[in-house]
């Protein structure tokens, strides 16, 4: 009973998320600063650890030059606006963010070679801004945005149970589903000292909750419902 | 912190599964994914047998505050539907976590797209053809348009049941529509009125340009008169006006072609029904031609 052929369409004629949940990407190019400056900093969270790798991997840098170039390539997207050349039906801002990247650090190789032959030191040899064989990239990229994104759900699920005095919650959660240990949810009620029960609820909410958070990480980052759709498949994986 | 490869895939798989404690169900398998909801197989732990459960795919879920009840309005639908043609649903109800679910019946069976990629007649293909039309003329009956129907949304039973799933979609006729602008269906068989979101203009003759479309598809390699072809293209018209009115009809013209007198859909010429009309009748005519030909053996004999 597979239904994997073409996919059944249900949206509207805009195709836009409810004014509640705004997109960091749509509001990256906000004229309000205070909501701009909020947008940069959520599609920075998402995408400043992938970028690095991205980088460090692409032209094999040192962890401080790739760092440098890093924060280099999003001080010049705040300063330049790059995100607001972003167009939805062109593609996914995760694959924007990518192409953004490439084009940045090239012009910098090239900015730095000219220093070269002018006596200064190149960090990027030109020869390297050829693809390094053997390497998918953009499967590198791809990866280290999803663990990422992960990764912030989780410190955000962390940060709700502690709000909400419910460490005991976060901490069965780490230990059952994060570090794989060979417990049981009995072993857990004894070692916790809370009855089995317990431990299925516990694990319960946090996985609802869990869920709930990195689908609102994945909105913030992406343009509409459609695009939202798409990366929900790429992040959580397509089952069946 | 840092998070292993093993924990994104054990939490991607949380994050899939409903959560069915206090139920009578336990997860076995994934049986698939469409357009809202996510199909699982499972076991009915109470009647010891295997089900179909459905429950809304998580990015659903979140985008849509009206999806649970959308879930439910689609069981409500089906449980109305009680035809051999139609997935009969077992039950339906609220999960622990909120989510919305119901149980059908789980078919053993193929897809209509890979039951007809097989090496199925032209004859078996319009066999199924017919079953499909009668479901689907049931529903209309009810006051029930599919809007998406389309081969993998159609079963082939293991005895060659035919079984028209996915109701994800469907919608009352006279009931609750959908605000103007809403586009639902899948694009290579959905009706014009329904892909410029003119929900007013909705009604059966939607899934009779469905049907037109399954039917060119079950055809589009296969060699087949034209005639045959005709009721395809009458049944997928642009203009509801040229389409069939209803199933039946298109049923009914598939009936005339198996029964060799001509089409609705098709003004055969002078060679084209005299070619039907020997096909028909190939015993009289090769008795005719027989007796023919044996006068003319008795001419030539007498006057040599």
């Amino acid at each position: 009973m597979k239904h994997t052929g073409a996919d059944t369409r249900i949206g509207g004629a805009s195709g836009k998320f409810p004014a509640t949940r705004r997109s960091a990407v749509l509001a990256s190019s906000s004229p309000e600063p205070q909501e701009r400056r909020q947008a940069l900093e959520k599609i920075g969270a998402a995408y400043w650890k992938p970028v690095y790798k991205f980088i460090r991997m692409r032209w094999t840098l040192s962890n401080e030059d790739a760092k440098d170039l890093t924060q280099a390539f999003f001080a010049r997207a705040i300063e330049k606006e790059y995100f607001k050349a972003y167009r939805v039906d062109k593609g996914s801002f995760r694959t924007f963010v990518r192409t953004c990247v490439t084009h940045f650090v090239v012009n910098e190789s090239k900015y730095a070679s000219r220093l070269k032959r002018g006596g200064a030191t190149d960090r990027i040899s030109l020869d390297d801004t050829a693809e390094p064989a053997g390497a998918d990239l953009e499967e590198v990229f791809e990866k280290e945005w999803i663990r990422n994104l992960f990764e912030l759900a989780v410190e955000d699920l962390r940060a709700v149970c502690v709000s909400r005095d419910k460490q005991c919650h976060f901490q069965i959660f780490e230990r059952y589903d994060l570090q794989h240990t060979d417990s049981s949810y009995a072993d857990l009620a004894a070692e916790f000292g809370i009855a089995v029960t317990d431990v299925t609820n516990y694990l319960a909410w946090c996985r609802r909750e869990f869920r709930r958070l990195i689908m609102e990480r994945i909105r913030q980052i992406t343009a509409n419902d459609e695009e939202f759709r798409r990366e929900v498949g790429v992040v959580l994986g397509k089952k069946a | 912190m840092t998070i292993s490869d093993k924990a994104i895939n054990r939490l991607r798989d949380v994050v899939y599964e409903p959560d069915l404690s206090g139920t009578r169900y336990r997860i076995t398998g994934v049986a698939g994914h469409g357009g809202m909801g996510m199909v699982f197989e499972a076991e009915d732990t109470t009647l010891h047998r295997r089900v179909a459960l459905k429950v809304i795919q998580p990015a659903e879920a979140f985008l849509d505050q009206n999806a649970f009840d959308r879930l439910l309005d689609e069981a409500r639908i089906l449980a109305r539907l009680e035809h051999p043609g139609i997935v009969p649903v077992h039950d339906a109800g609220v999960l622990p976590d909120g989510n919305v679910f119901y149980t059908m019946k789980f078919v053993q069976g193929e897809r209509l797209d890979v039951y007809a990629a097989g090496n199925s007649s032209v004859s078996d293909l319009l066999r199924v053809f017919q079953k499909l039309c009668d479901a689907v003329a049931f529903a209309h009956a009810q006051g029930i348009v599919h809007r998406d129907l389309k081969p993998e949304n159609i079963m082939v039973g293991m005895f060659g049941e035919v079984l028209v799933m996915d109701w994800g979609v469907a919608t009352i006729l006279n009931g609750r529509r959908e605000p103007a602008g809403t586009i639902v269906g899948t694009p290579e068989y959905m009706a014009p009125e329904q892909a410029s979101g003119a929900v007013h203009e909705v009604d059966k003759r939607t899934d009779v340009f469905g049907l037109g479309a399954i039917l060119q598809f079950l055809l589009s390699d296969k060699k087949v008169p034209r005639s045959l072809r005709a009721v395809a293209a009458k049944a997928k018209a642009a203009s509801p006006a040229q389409r069939y009115g209803s199933a039946v009809e298109v049923a009914a013209d598939i009936q005339r072609h198996l029964d060799g007198v001509p089409v609705e859909a098709y003004r055969e010429n002078v060679i084209e029904r005299s070619a039907r009309i020997i096909a028909n009748n190939r015993m009289a005519f090769a008795l005719i031609a027989a007796y023919l030909l044996m006068r003319v053996l008795v001419f030539f004999l007498l006057n040599r």
